[in-house]
């Protein structure tokens, strides 16, 4: 248990050290990746509640980072051009603030993981995996389809959103703000993945028949997760989209899904700092590979082949030991 | 709207389903025999497209292009199966996603590679070009009639070869006890790379058919993939018979969902507004049809296993 803590702990640290260093050595572009890596790493938190708390293998989260990359998007563009965003019921207004777009994410992303995941925990396996990855689908081809945001084209946003008492367009300050909402997102993980809930969870994940004998219904609790799990990916969407300062339909796409997914793969399902690990790799490939060849997906598949047939654990497998899966 | 637009929206709808049977067919086989879900049955598509439109621009023969098309993806399909696949149907299901999801990005960029980014183009042969007219003074693309004739011929011979051949008994065994047909001395593992090649095939045939009616390019096999999907869902994992009719379903439902809901709309919005939503809420019309059929059989139309 010692060896992952300090895994954990040395992840954690990696990353801002990363950013100051590259602020004092002015280099933004480094900033921004660290950035990145922050924000792919919190939509892998919030896949990695559902995924390695509750075992449930949803390929449909783009739908959840996307909602949230569009609430930024919406809300950004009804500022940007000074109309409301609805004048009937009640006058709503635009916003270029950053906790008023979060929590339209959240919301938003929420009520959409509560609609799809009360269909989707109808049934389970591998049914859930394909209905999870059509409804992301569907998104997806809304997006496309619905012209009043920029449709196929996306929407492009030319100020970055900003946040009380921080200049957003410093890149460390940008950095700063993503980090700290990934380190809350952390500390919930943990929270959950000790509380009876989550202990009620991971019980259901092993073996639901069980759970049910103690009078409690997995349904639930899968849901809840599920709900959960949306809200964090949708929030990471918004930052993803205010990070870009553009959105588009590509963020509902099954490859975001898939991507998403394979954060939480390479580092390790069900580790805490899994996802950072893995997402922290895969932007690591993206910039060494994708600078030797354009085909660099090539040997990232390849590699996640490899981890998949022959090192389960992830990264955070090889590097903190088998321990971890204790709260497994 | 008239009659004759409707029918050939109606045989437009037909032919999709068609197509996706074709895929939803090799899926559900898989699943239903190796419990395997292949996120990578998609690239097989794109890999008969490939072959389909190499050999036919290179032969000028659109039929061996369809040969070349079956071989390929075949091929592929038997050696990804004895080379990953087989390592993985013990494994829990997330593996066998991301190993096929890692499947799909190195097909891609493989296919990429190899025939470049621009798509390439499947000519219609010629005995097949122009329109035939059908009774009722419809006037129909060849093609596309033949297409659709040739899924039912596929349909009906998979059906033929499922129930009433010693191979689709072994299948059927095994997708009902594959540790039993095991011990009765069925060599397991030949009969998974048979299945497997088989389902294999089927995608590349429908990658060729619709190679010809739409561009050739890397990643047009996940939009189908994900259709078949849903047919699947729709119809129940392991059936054949639900994989056809949910095909059907899926394809009749996007298809007329697209030509009746923006006028349907237009009946209380103004035009313009009317395609708009008409035709947003028609994108989202075949998922709409898979979540009322979970609603009311979470296991699918005619599924036997959850």
């Amino acid at each position: 248990m010692k060896r992952a803590w300090v895994a954990n702990v040395a992840l954690i640290c990696m990353l801002p050290v990363v950013a100051i260093w590259a602020s004092m050595a002015d280099e933004p572009f480094i900033i921004t990746l660290a950035t990145k890596v922050a924000i792919l790493a919190l939509a892998g938190v919030g896949l990695n509640m559902a995924l390695g708390q509750g075992g449930l293998v949803s390929l449909g989260h783009a739908a959840f980072f996307g909602i949230g990359g569009y609430a930024m998007g919406i809300l950004a563009s009804h500022a940007q051009s000074y109309t409301p965003l609805l004048e009937w019921p009640m006058l709503i207004e635009g916003s270029n603030s950053m906790p008023v777009i979060w929590l339209l994410a959240l919301v938003s992303s929420g009520l959409a993981a509560l609609v799809i995941g009360a269909l989707s925990l109808r049934t389970n396996g591998v049914y859930f995996i394909m209905i999870t990855l059509a409804f992301g689908q569907m998104f997806y081809y809304f997006s496309i389809s619905w012209p009043a945001y920029g449709g196929e084209d996306g929407l492009a946003i030319y100020m970055r959103n900003g946040f009380p008492g921080l200049n957003t367009l410093v890149p460390l300050h940008f950095f700063g703000l993503a980090f700290a909402v990934l380190l809350v997102a952390l500390a919930l993980a943990t929270l959950i993945g000790r509380s009876p809930f989550g202990l009620a969870l991971n019980a259901a994940r092993q073996s639901s028949e069980r759970v049910e004998t103690a009078g409690i219904r997995p349904y639930r609790l899968q849901l809840t997760v599920f709900v959960l799990s949306g809200m964090v990916t949708g929030l990471a969407g918004a930052l993803f989209a205010d990070l870009n300062r553009f959105v588009s339909p590509s963020m509902f796409s099954w490859q975001t899904s898939g991507e998403i997914m394979v954060f939480v793969i390479l580092g390790g399902v069900a580790r805490l700092c899994g996802p950072l690990a893995g997402a922290a790799l895969f932007i690591l490939l993206e910039q060494l590979l994708g600078g030797i060849s354009d085909y660099w997906h090539i040997f990232l598949g390849a590699l996640l082949l490899l981890i998949i047939l022959f090192a389960r654990g992830g990264v955070m497998g090889l590097i903190a030991g088998p321990g971890e899966r204790a709260h497994v | 709207m008239s009659p004759v637009l409707i029918a050939e929206q109606v045989l437009n709808g037909v032919q999709s389903g068609v197509v996706l049977f074709l895929m939803a067919a090799g899926l559900t086989l898989v699943f239903g025999v190796m419990g395997l879900i292949n996120l990578a049955h998609g690239s097989l598509f794109m890999v008969g497209a490939f072959a389909a439109a190499g050999v036919a621009s290179a032969t000028g023969s659109f039929l061996l292009g369809l040969v070349a098309a079956l071989a390929a993806a075949a091929a592929a399909g038997a050696l990804v199966e004895v080379l990953v696949l087989r390592r993985l149907y013990a494994r829990e299901h997330l593996d066998q996603v991301l190993a096929t999801f890692a499947l799909i990005l190195i097909f891609s960029e493989g296919v990429r590679w190899v025939f470049g980014s621009f798509p390439l183009f499947l000519d219609i042969p010629t005995a097949l070009s122009g329109t035939v007219s059908l009774p009722g003074g419809i006037l129909y693309s060849r093609y596309r009639l033949a297409l659709i004739a040739t899924g039912l011929v596929v349909a009906l011979g998979l059906y033929l070869l499922i129930a009433h051949t010693r191979i689709g008994m072994q299948v059927r065994a095994g997708a009902s006890d594959r540790e039993m047909i095991a011990a009765l001395g069925v060599d397991i593992g030949r009969l998974y790379t048979v299945v497997f090649a088989l389902g294999a095939a089927l995608a590349g045939l429908a990658g060729a058919l619709v190679g010809a009616i739409q561009s050739v390019q890397v990643g047009m096999g996940e939009p189908v993939l994900i259709l078949a999907f849903v047919v699947i869902v729709i119809g129940g994992i392991g059936s054949i018979k639900g994989a056809f009719i949910g095909a059907l379903l899926v394809g009749l439902t996007d298809t007329l969902g697209r030509l009746f809901l923006p006028p349907l709309f237009a009946l209380f919005m103004d035009s313009s507004a009317a395609a708009t939503v008409g035709s947003s809420l028609a994108s989202m019309s075949i998922y709409v049809l898979m979540a009322i059929v979970l609603v009311l059989k979470p296991s699918g139309l005619f599924g036997a296993r959850t």
